[in-house]
């Protein structure tokens, strides 16, 4: 693994049967770095991210990480211990549907704390005064800390997710399509957030999104899938302004609707 | 636990159950028992841990206890002393019907004396009388699954027990404190067994979960509807989980048992009239009638020889 990056991926490959899902995928990601990856739909994003997030096994492929010890551990022969605890201590998910990142029957409160609980905290002051600072930073009403999601507006679920991640600390966030289905205003707040704690607390993020104005705004590199390759990557602002394949062109000049 | 062989030598002298019945004794055939026994033996070298068991038709309906009643049918000798009780008492329908069941099928003796019992079914108390070594407590449990109500998914429940994943437990517990102000949960309150597995202790009062914990006596869950056998050995602990600034607590009363004075006990609320009458007397009914037995006296009973505050 090259000196100093948090996670590589190398030759990823996710095959529904005959069918591919995505093909030789390769990057590397380097701590507090925003990496967003586009292209049109059934290009492969969400099969990459399933792939990265360990929820499906590539069918050919590896992941590196380096765990918060420095040791580097390959993802795909971790236990499913280990794996599971990474996940839920080091690693988050933020998803498009929030009600599959929720729990929707469960408080905010509790929606916030149970990773601290996963984790063995004990003390219910503690991991209630962990959730109340965790919704005041994702800028919902502490008074709201009670109320379940089901009783949430879109973008209040989104920016509970957030919270509910966020509240171990990780380093890697992975995000698909956070702000997609929200109105534009309540959109651009998002983005304000995210970007605002991923700059905080130095995330790495890998953000899912067929949205080039979201790229642009958060990401640092942007990769461009089409058929379940990459094809173009690099430095967010350069392909976006000077893309030099022709797909990423037609995508930037928004011919192709994403 | 007696031995097959036992069971089955000692069983034809007696005669009673075989020849009258045309029952094997105790009603479940011996290959059945032993596949029963088998799932007991694993259940009790973990702890705590749910084993999958072929549960069989058994000639009352599920809500019964047949989890319990196979059990016992499994473990019972021909020496065995039997309890039956639901919630504290001797003498319920289903108690009454489960004792009777036995003692025609296996031709076992009967007794409503905990001390007395060598084996001690229940649905719902754990009898006041400490328990000692040698007796076996046999649960009756509807859900045997602490975790199902937070996650539905039985393969997923499964991995949770697998790795210890314990979070959500305590994700419920958090939203009774959250509720409520104090953890709400009374009946089948959850424990941490031998430090690994959580476990459902059945409808039990939670006042009773700390006379689970490093029990002399073996103790024994079965559920029939869901198929699941669970133990916990003698002198384990069992743990109720809580939080360092919510410790657990048991239900305490205010007054003691109207009957026979008892204090430190569970107590039943007794409606004695339409006018807001009510006593509350033991929920143990065994427990209640040797205290009277003994000389103790309530005050529903003062008045009457032997009072408690009358040794002056
Ligand atoms: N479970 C599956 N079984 C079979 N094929 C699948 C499955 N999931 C995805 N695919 C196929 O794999 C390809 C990539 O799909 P994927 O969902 O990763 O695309 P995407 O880029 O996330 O699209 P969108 O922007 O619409 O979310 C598509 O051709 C899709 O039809
Ligand atoms: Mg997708």
């Amino acid at each position: 693994m090259r000196e100093g990056a948090l996670l590589e991926a190398r030759g990823l490959t996710k095959l529904y049967g005959p069918h591919v899902g995505c093909a030789d995928v390769s990057f590397d990601l380097f701590p507090g770095e925003v990496l967003a990856i586009v292209g049109e739909s059934g290009s492969g994003k969400s099969t990459l991210l399933s792939v990265l997030s360990t929820e499906m096994e590539p069918s050919d492929g590896a992941v590196s990480y380096r765990m918060r010890d420095g040791a580097v551990e390959s993802l795909f022969d971790l236990d499913e211990a280990r794996r599971r605890v990474l996940m839920r201590t080091d690693w988050g998910f933020i998803r498009q549907d929030a009600a599959q990142g929720l729990r929707m029957r469960v408080s905010a409160g509790g929606n916030v704390g149970e990773r601290l609980m996963a984790v063995g905290q004990r003390h219910y002051g503690k991991i209630r005064a962990s959730a109340e600072d965790w919704l005041a930073r994702v800028e919902i009403d502490v008074a709201r800390i009670d109320d379940k999601p089901t009783t949430f507006s879109g973008g209040m679920r989104q920016r509970l997710q957030i919270a509910r991640n966020l509240v171990t600390h990780p380093r890697l966030v992975l995000m698909d399509e956070p702000t997609s289905g929200l109105d534009v205003s309540v959109q651009a707040r998002l983005l304000d957030l995210i970007r605002g704690l991923v700059a905080e607390l130095g995330l790495a993020v890998i953000i899912v999104t067929h949205d080039l104005a979201v790229a642009r705004l958060l990401s640092h590199r942007i990769m461009v899938m089409r058929h379940g390759r990459v094809i173009e990557t690099g430095l967010t602002d350069q392909v976006l302004d000077d893309p030099h394949e022709p797909y990423t062109q037609l995508l930037v000049s928004s011919v192709l609707a994403a | 636990m007696s031995a097959e062989t036992t069971i089955e030598t000692a069983g034809a002298p007696r005669g009673a159950a075989d020849a009258a019945t045309g029952y094997n004794f105790a009603y479940l055939d011996e290959q059945t028992k032993r596949m029963i026994r088998r799932a007991i033996l694993k259940g009790i070298a973990i702890p705590g841990y749910q084993v999958p068991f072929a549960s069989r038709e058994m000639p009352m309906p599920y809500g019964w206890g047949t989890g319990g009643v196979q059990v016992t049918a499994s473990v019972i000798g021909p020496d065995d002393v039997l309890k039956v009780i639901d919630q504290g008492s001797d003498d319920t329908t289903n108690a009454v019907s489960i004792r009777k069941f036995f003692a025609r099928t296996a031709g076992v003796a009967t007794t409503t004396h905990t001390a007395e019992a060598t084996m001690i079914q229940t649905r719902h108390r754990i009898p006041e009388a400490p328990l000692r070594e040698g007796q076996i407590l046999v649960y009756q449990v509807p859900i045997p699954e602490p975790l199902r109500l937070l996650e539905p998914r039985e393969t997923e429940t499964r991995t949770l027990h697998a790795l210890a994943e314990y979070g959500v437990m305590h994700v419920k517990l958090y939203e009774d404190i959250a509720q409520h102000g104090h953890i709400a949960k009374t009946y089948d309150y959850p424990v941490e067994v031998n430090g690994r597995y959580v476990m459902a202790p059945s409808p039990t009062p939670k006042f009773d979960n700390p006379k689970m914990e490093m029990s002399p006596a073996l103790q024994l869950f079965g559920a029939g509807r869901e198929q699941r056998i669970y133990a916990v050995p003698p002198y384990t602990r069992v743990r109720s989980l809580d939080f360092e600034d919510h410790p657990f607590t048991i239900q305490r009363f205010a007054e003691p048992c109207a009957l026979c004075a008892a204090t430190g006990v569970y107590l039943d609320e007794v409606v004695l009239d339409d006018r807001g009458g009510r006593m509350f007397v033991c929920s143990d009914s065994d427990h209640c009638e040797e205290r009277r037995a003994a000389g103790h006296r309530g005050t529903m009973l003062a008045g009457a020889a032997g009072t408690e505050n009358d040794h002056a």
